[in-house]
């Protein structure tokens, strides 16, 4: 099937010709390619008409093959005082080019407050994976929004103050019904205040008022697990209230937002199901020439490319501003580039207005070799799949190609104006994290211990040299409130060293650390050339006299270097000491965690059953010589309930 | 009316409605058209309004009762902007 690749601005494949190929591949029953050329017809045409389209052909895709696209289902419910309708099926169609099947159930025009305070209502039978509070300031502080002039300043201060705790209240209920994630939006200001420049002029007018009760819901959200603020207030800001609003739909249909920011509202929200999704990039791609800086290297030499503070070296500078801030996320950051490496290399090391630099990367692909070739290198060198890099490249010819090659990769459309590469890169909801951990925040400096680690294992004899050499110390502890959002966050990322890919939420993880039935695991590691920070889970439970392992997990950084021996060990020695008999554990196989395959038998598991979903083993615990390996030094604490938690 | 605005219209009602291009006509109407409630009557507004850039009053969303009437609105609004 030869495709966009050998030419991908073919004018041959417009919108309306692609709608026509869609139909046809989806009538031949070609559905992954059908799949694919609805993605590109959504990239290249995001327009609410289209949306309908994409929304109605993925309905029928999901139909015809029984479910089984390769798409992250998600449920989102979103509660709200205004129409949102027309928003879904731009939602689902942004969605869908993320990878994500999102199923939208909506709330009934302000019902909010029954829905979230009632167990049994329709909002709880959904079974949400995240909920979307989305109400007007008018339905939620009306008395701050009309007449404001007409309240006496300690009575507004009392309404702001009741307004936060209502919305404390309907939170606190939330939790107690349901585990999913609740995005709660901020109270939009007004645009025009009731007594004009002179509202400006105090903290206790009515904008000042407003601002206030969104300091609250922040400090609210802060307290539980799993709640997060949409700055509603700042997204209507950034696109300018004026044309933000539609009073005309306001005041006939009940939808305050103009046609061209439906969008927006769709792409803010995905910020939130993307990495709730677990749809997220891990690493970013960069090209160089006309991407990192203006001009070609290999032509313009040194002093000819354009990355400084003034026009046009700016607009280069301000990008890499952005790179710099998604490594402080925790994003890596690699150069795929098809330059001489000399030259590439002493731009990166030494041009004065470069702001990232070589060190920086953590892998560095400057050939003349194909980028798809060179990103699967990448993806293997840094350990992670393909579906966890993105390409940031300026030439739309490479971009087709790697979309042609690798689906899997997310590909950044870049605009044409240099001035707008870092909101492009800025904007991608596949760099989105909603809590950030210490392993995250240091993961480029890991990394590059990490190639001194690789470096070192080649000097050795046998592997057993190799660990003795690396002084591994680890460290078991039982998860408490300083890494319950650690643990959570590596079941949803964990994909190659992970037994049973169990994905948990916070408030998932913190209600099983409850049960004394159950008992949740981290694992720390260290060694001569770095901390790996908390890269390993295992979650048990035990039933009668068997314990069953129901996660057993660990980051790809430390894979094949035993300390997976000593978390499956320490497991074993603690079930025994309460009285267990068995350890058993499922192998539940799937595309990405053949490495842990054969995990269990090796360790001395004999295989109990085998089934469609996978096999299941156990291990005598009146009999076992499972021990941690002598090269690390294991420190366990002792366990505690954690308790206190919301 | 130029063929071209009745050609965006159908192909916009296309997608809205899940009806073929090539079955809907200027005639066409809610009474024709089986998915065209007043949901729909709203997504075709916003589309019809984000495709040609152009803002629809209650009074225009009220005299589209069929593509053809559409169509016609769509010409007004775009040759009185210019």
């Amino acid at each position: 099937m030869s495709d966009s690749i050998s030419n991908p601005t073919s004018p041959a494949r417009n919108p309306s010709n692609l709608r026509e190929e869609i139909d046809k591949l989806i009538a031949q029953g070609s559905f992954d390619l059908a799949s694919r050329r609805l993605a590109e017809l959504w990239r290249r045409d995001p327009a609410p008409a289209t949306a309908s389209f994409v929304t109605a052909r993925l309905d029928e895709l999901r139909e015809k093959t029984r479910d089984r696209l390769a798409l992250t289902k998600f449920k989102l419910a979103i509660l709200r005082s205004f129409t949102v309708e027309p928003i879904v099926p731009l939602l689902r169609a942004e969605a869908f080019a993320y990878g994500i099947d999102l199923e939208v159930h909506v709330g009934d025009f302000n019902t909010y407050v029954q829905d979230l305070l009632d167990g049994q209502s329709s909002l709880y039978r959904f079974a949400p994976n995240a909920v979307v509070l989305a109400v007007r300031t008018d339905q939620a502080a009306p008395e701050l929004w009309r007449d404001f002039a007409d309240l006496a300043p300690a009575a507004a201060q009392q309404a702001a103050e009741r307004v936060a705790r209502g919305y404390e209240q309907w939170i606190g209920a939330f939790r107690k019904h349901s585990q999913a994630a609740l995005i709660v939006h901020s109270l939009e200001r007004p645009s025009s205040p009731g007594l004009g420049v002179l509202d400006g002029q105090s903290e206790a007018g009515q904008s000042g008022l407003i601002r206030q009760i969104n300091r609250e819901l922040l400090r609210i959200a802060a307290g539980f697990h799993g709640v997060y603020g949409l700055d509603y207030d700042a997204l209507v800001a950034r696109h300018g209230s004026e044309h933000w609003h539609d009073e005309r739909k306001w005041l006939t249909a009940r939808l305050p937002i103009a046609a061209a920011y439906l969008l927006p509202m769709a792409r803010e929200w995905m910020r939130f199901i993307v990495p709730l999704s677990g749809r997220t990039a891990k690493v970013l791609v960069t090209d160089l020439d006309n991407t990192l800086w203006g001009g070609v290297i290999g032509e313009d030499g040194m002093a000819g490319i354009k990355v400084d503070a003034e026009y046009p070296g700016a607009a280069y500078q301000a990008l890499q501003r952005a790179l710099l801030d998604l490594s402080r996320k925790g994003i890596l950051l690699a150069v795929c580039s098809k330059n001489n490496l000399d030259d590439a290399m002493e731009a990166l090391e030494k041009h004065p207005g470069m702001l990232v630099r070589a060190r920086h990367f953590a892998a560095l692909r400057i050939n003349w070799t194909d980028k798809a070739q060179n990103l699967r290198e990448i993806a293997q060198e840094l350990n992670v799949g393909i579906d966890a890099l993105a390409f940031l490249d300026d030439n739309p010819f490479e971009r087709e190609q790697v979309r042609g090659a690798l689906p899997e990769v997310t590909v950044i459309d870049l605009p044409k104006n240099p001035l707008e590469y870092a909101a492009a890169l800025r904007n991608c909801a596949a760099f989105e994290r909603l809590t950030l951990s210490a392993e995250d925040q240091q993961r480029t400096e890991m990394y590059a211990a990490q190639k001194q680690r690789a470096g070192a294992e080649q000097n050795f004899q046998s592997k057993e040299d190799f660990f003795r050499f690396l002084e591994q110390e680890a460290e078991l502890e039982p998860v408490s409130e300083l890494t319950l959002a650690r643990v959570a966050q590596l079941t949803q990322k964990t994909n190659q060293f992970n037994l049973t890919t169990r994905r948990y939420t916070e408030p998932q993880i913190a209600e099983m650390a409850e049960k004394p039935a159950w008992h949740i695991f981290s694992i720390k590691v260290r060694d001569r050339f770095g901390d790996h920070g908390l890269v390993g889970v295992a979650i048990t439970h035990d039933e009668g006299e068997q314990c069953e392992v129901d996660t057993f997990l660990l980051s790809c950084r430390v894979i094949g270097r035993t300390v997976e021996t000593a978390l499956l060990a320490h497991l074993a020695e603690s079930a025994a000491q309460r009285g267990c008999k068995r350890l058993a554990g499922w192998f539940l196989p799937t595309k990405k965690n053949a490495p842990a395959r054969d995990f269990y038998q090796e360790h001395g598991f004999e295989r109990q059953e085998t089934n469609g979903a996978g096999s299941l083993w156990a291990l005598d615990l009146r009999s076992f010589t499972l021990r941690c390996p002598d090269w690390i030094k294991l420190k366990a604490a002792a366990e505690t309930m954690p308790g206190g938690k919301n | 009316m130029t063929a071209s605005t009745l050609q965006q219209v159908r192909s916009i009602a296309s997608d809205i409605f899940g009806v073929p291009a090539d079955k809907i006509g200027a005639e066409s109407s809610p009474e024709t058209i089986e998915n065209w409630d007043s949901m729909q009557h709203l997504n075709l507004v916003l589309a019809i309004e984000e495709k040609f850039g152009v803002q629809l009053e209650p009074e225009d969303i009220e005299q589209m009762k069929n593509i053809g009437a559409v169509a016609a609105l769509v010409e007004r609004l775009k040759s009185a902007a210019r």
